[in-house]
């Protein structure tokens, strides 16, 4: 097909145009990767501003109602721009490669999904220099504080919403499209890698549940200005249908941001024990039951809401399940690095870290499952110490473990190792910092979500703020790291780890523009 | 000479670790004084038996998992020259390690549910109390029994210089008196209930969703308004108890607390009983006559507690989400409308309906206020006897 052109019109094209312009897979993803990176780092700032704010009793800094435009800000920035755009990164470049494909199936719509996000996210940052404010219901945003006693802000929010599900949709159907059609021949599905298999799941779900997120908004939109009663008792409606809706959404959501991950350090740990991943096929059959209990459990966010006692009593045993397939996760981890030949380059540890860190937030969660001990734990500390622990050391650890792992492949260049393991001990420390003490202020009885707080919480908050100044500003030496990798290094070799298997590793680093033009063969 | 250094080595670890022992000590008991309380109910008490036995099956998980995970780090590292094994599956394990897990949630699951289904029997409760949640403080309402007519707010009552003046712009600024004990988690009245006897809370809410919690007794239950939600109290022991908010409620969520005081029968009769005689007394001053000292002074108590998170002590509001008073159309103009606006609040603004909270004597007393207060001089006035007719010919 390309045979009447000059070998540079396959390459990039030059300039801005190569990027606004972009169909290549590998452009979109690193679009993505460091778009996720910089929203990362602006999500971090505004938690420094309520660290900060938190650090001792009385309000040093901000005003209440700008804490709360803070938490709202920081949640929505973290879920939608950094986490969520990370993982659809990652998959961009990798599963290509992984599966012996060409390119994304659908390019165009590819540069499209992207595009939309920088202007979701402006336009949803812009109202923080209105007089309104930012939103400042919490990134839950339950009505009837997001409609009728919202701010003006919150129309912008609506559309933000609208812009950044159109944008994950298109997203999904992509990844879908290329797993399903694209694989080179003879790479069944029992074949993929399992990066592959968490991502096709993923996508699946992201397709089930965005719409619902912005079914949800949108009957927020009419509440708001064409004066329907969703969530309204006093025109029939019911403010608890609304977290209905959100959390058919949310819980789900939540997998979203970890099942790539559990893909991630799947990966990562049977490269560095140098053995082939323990329980294949049961790491496949536990990511899509937890994908099904996923849908089927978002009540246990709504366990104080009054629900009759035969819903709690469902909710609560199918929460409990997850425990299980997630438990064959861990357990098949660990069982993989059991008689391995093991070393502790940075991505390792990053999904050593996981395990282990994760792992404490799957306790937590099956603490929190136990409906009457949730009546205690819901809406405290206990539970943003919970639910940081499976997003920060767990997606996020996961996110840093396999940007370290593909950056020789992405950049041809190897990392500074050692840059790497300070980035990694400093993050490691500082996280534990963080959020540990924040379990026993939740068990103490402080609520979330408030900008001051009674004097016997002071000491834990004081570490705390001391922890998220530490893993704050650690993550800078990422950003130098990832600079310095793009700039030079070590020339990488094809397959980087001498434990690496899979067919990534048989591209040479980094990767021709177009790879695998031609299919490659499958053993 | 090597066992020496065997030797040597051994009591360096040993040391090492009573060190570390030693330091850890204190921290667990740090952590032992903020775990989760055992509280004063029998439905508490469980609870917290609950939270214990999970913990526990979770240490004992972890110490499993985490000692293999640690093992193998430490036993087969490539740079102790570790060969890898080539196993890669197992049926067999996978059927035990789905099994067991799924045995230990049975086991949990079993008293989960007898709790649950305790906390969940509201009958044969002796006093029934009305919690009405709103933006951002608590009403209660005895609505049964001898207490028919006693309703209350329940207000922060911690002094503002202590929050600072981000919390309130009247405070100078960078300037914070010495906190109380009780910071944040302190009332101007609190609730009172008797001890060993069954309560039942019956809570919505007049604005947004709230969360009543006390975590001495274990309940956590929302206020949601339009809808009524359930929920029970026994106390075994008298004393006070604080607790908070727990639901994002807008700006000054951190800032409604509740406290609870729970007094011997007869003590409460004997509040209950000057409660009423207050109610009545107060519905007396309705029908006194007024003059516009009295008013202001009234209005300026109501102002202070009600309008001036949004509306500012000097009146100039937060626009534009909260307009000003000084000056308003609404102020200075025709006092009907200025009735109206705080009877019936402004739909589909953060604007509340005062008419069914404050009592006569209140609205008469901040609506005279805000005209002629605040920078305001209108020189009219409306007495408690007006609100009443105005409040009846509405209805």
């Amino acid at each position: 097909m390309a045979s009447g052109h000059d070998d540079h019109h396959h390459g990039p094209a030059k300039g801005i145009k190569r990027w606004l312009f972009a169909t290549n897979h590998k452009d979109i993803g690193t679009m993505y990767l460091v778009f996720s990176l910089a929203m990362f780092l602006l999500g971090g700032t505004f938690a420094l501003v309520i660290r900060a704010e938190l650090f001792q009793p009385g309000l040093q800094f901000v005003q209440p109602d700008f804490f709360n435009q803070m938490t709202t800000m920081h949640g929505l920035v973290m879920v939608f721009g950094a986490v969520m755009p990370a993982f659809v990164g990652l998959a961009n470049w990798m599963v290509p490669l992984m599966i012996g494909a060409p390119d994304m199936a659908l390019p165009r719509m590819n540069n499209w999904s992207f595009w939309i996000l920088p202007f979701a996210f402006t336009m949803l940052a812009s109202t923080l220099l209105t007089d309104a404010g930012a939103p400042n219901f919490g990134w839950t945003f339950y009505a009837p504080l997001s409609t009728t006693y919202a701010t003006s802000s919150v129309t912008f929010f609506i559309f933000a919403v609208h812009m950044m599900g159109i944008s994950s949709i298109m997203g999904a159907i992509n990844i879908i499209a290329t797993i399903q059609n694209l694989r080179a021949p003879g790479m069944t599905y029992m074949k993929m890698p399992l990066f592959v298999w968490t991502w096709l799941i993923t996508a699946y779900l992201l397709l089930l549940v965005m719409p619902v997120l912005a079914g949800v908004v949108t009957m927020m939109l009419f509440d708001v200005h064409f004066g329907t009663s969703f969530f309204s008792a006093a025109g029939g409606g019911d403010p608890v249908l609304f977290q209905h809706v959100f959390w058919f959404f949310g819980h789900p959501e939540v997998y979203i941001m970890i099942l790539p991950a559990f893909g991630v350090v799947s990966e990562i740990i049977a490269t560095f024990s140098r053995k082939k991943l323990f329980g294949y096929d049961s790491m496949v059959y536990a990511t899509s039951s937890i994908a099904f209990l996923s849908l089927i459990v978002w009540v246990h966010h709504m366990f104080v809401t009054g629900m009759p006692l035969a819903g709690e009593l469902f909710f609560m045993y199918a929460t409990m399940l997850i425990a299980v397939p997630t438990g064959v996760k861990v357990f098949n981890w660990v069982t993989t690095m059991f008689k391995g030949s093991i070393s502790f380059e940075t991505p390792m540890l990053f999904a050593i870290a996981f395990v282990v860190l994760f792992t404490c937030g799957g306790f937590t969660g099956l603490m929190l499952a136990i409906a009457p001990a949730d009546f205690q734990y819901h809406d405290t500390y206990f539970v943003v110490a919970h639910f940081h622990y499976v997003l920060v050391p767990g997606a996020v650890f996961s996110l840093m473990a396999a940007a370290y792992y593909w950056l020789p492949k992405w950049t041809g260049n190897m990392y500074d190792e050692n840059l790497g393991r300070v980035h990694f001990w400093l993050s490691f420390i500082g996280i534990n910092i963080l959020f540990f003490p924040q379990h026993f202020l939740g068990l103490a009885g402080m609520p979330r979500r408030i900008p001051d707080y009674a004097l016997q919480f002071t000491d834990f908050n004081m570490m705390s703020t001391v922890g998220a100044f530490l893993f704050g500003f650690s993550q800078l030496i990422f950003v130098w790291v990832v600079i310095k990798c793009v700039k030079g290094g070590k020339k990488a070799t094809a397959e980087v780890w001498d434990g690496s298997h899979g067919l990534e590793w048989t591209l040479p680093s980094p990767p021709p523009y177009h790879s695998f033009t031609t299919p490659p063969a499958i053993k | 000479m090597l066992p020496t250094i065997k030797n040597t080595l051994n009591k360096l670890c040993s040391s090492v670790a009573l060190a570390a022992l030693a330091a850890l000590l204190p921290a667990l008991s740090l952590a032992a004084e903020v775990n989760m309380p055992q509280g004063v109910t029998s439905v508490s008490r469980a609870t917290y038996k609950l939270h214990m036995d999970i913990i526990w099956i979770c240490v004992a998980i972890a110490v499993v998992v985490y000692g293999v995970l640690f093992y193998s780090l430490i036993r087969y590292r490539k740079s102790k020259g570790a060969v890898p094994a080539t196993f890669s599956h197992s049926t067999l394990v996978e059927i035990i390690w789905t099994s067991i897990p799924f045995l230990i949630l049975v086991g949990m699951a079993i008293p989960s549910t007898r709790v649950l289904t305790q906390i969940y029997d509201t009958s044969n409760a002796e006093l029934d109390i009305k919690i009405t949640g709103y933006q951002w403080r608590w009403q209660y309402s005895y609505i049964n029994g001898d207490g028919e007519d006693v309703t209350f707010f329940s207000n922060l009552s911690t002094p503002r210089e202590q929050i600072g003046s981000l919390f309130d712009p009247s405070v100078p600024e960078g300037s914070f008196a010495e906190k109380g004990e009780h910071y944040l988690l302190e009332v101007d009245e609190p609730l009172v209930i008797p001890v060993n006897t069954k309560v039942r809370f019956l809570l919505t809410s007049a604005d947004v969703i709230h969360s009543w919690w006390m975590p001495q007794f274990a309940l956590k239950r929302d206020a949601i308004p339009g809808f009524i939600n359930e929920a029970w109290v026994n106390v075994e022991e008298t004393g006070t108890y604080r607790g908070q908010c727990t639901e994002l409620c807008g700006q000054l969520h951190g800032f409604m607390p509740i406290v609870v005081e729970v007094k011997e029968r007869a003590d409460f009769d004997a509040w209950l009983a000057e409660k009423q005689a207050a109610a009545a007394a107060a519905a007396e001053l309705t029908n006194q006559e007024w003059t516009m000292e009295q008013l202001v002074a009234e209005g300026q108590t109501v102002y202070t507690t009600f309008c001036v998170a949004c509306h500012q002590v000097n009146g100039q509001g937060l626009p534009p989400a909260f307009p000003p008073l000084t000056g308003s159309v609404v102020t200075t103009g025709p006092i009907e409308e200025h009735i109206n606006v705080v009877l019936n609040g402004r739909p589909g603004t953060a604007m509340a309906a005062f008419g069914a909270l404050l009592t006569p004597v209140q609205l008469a007393g901040v609506i005279t206020y805000e005209r002629n207060a605040l920078g305001n001089s209108v020189g009219d006035l409306v007495t408690p006897i007006e609100i009443l007719q105005a409040q009846q010919a509405g209805q």
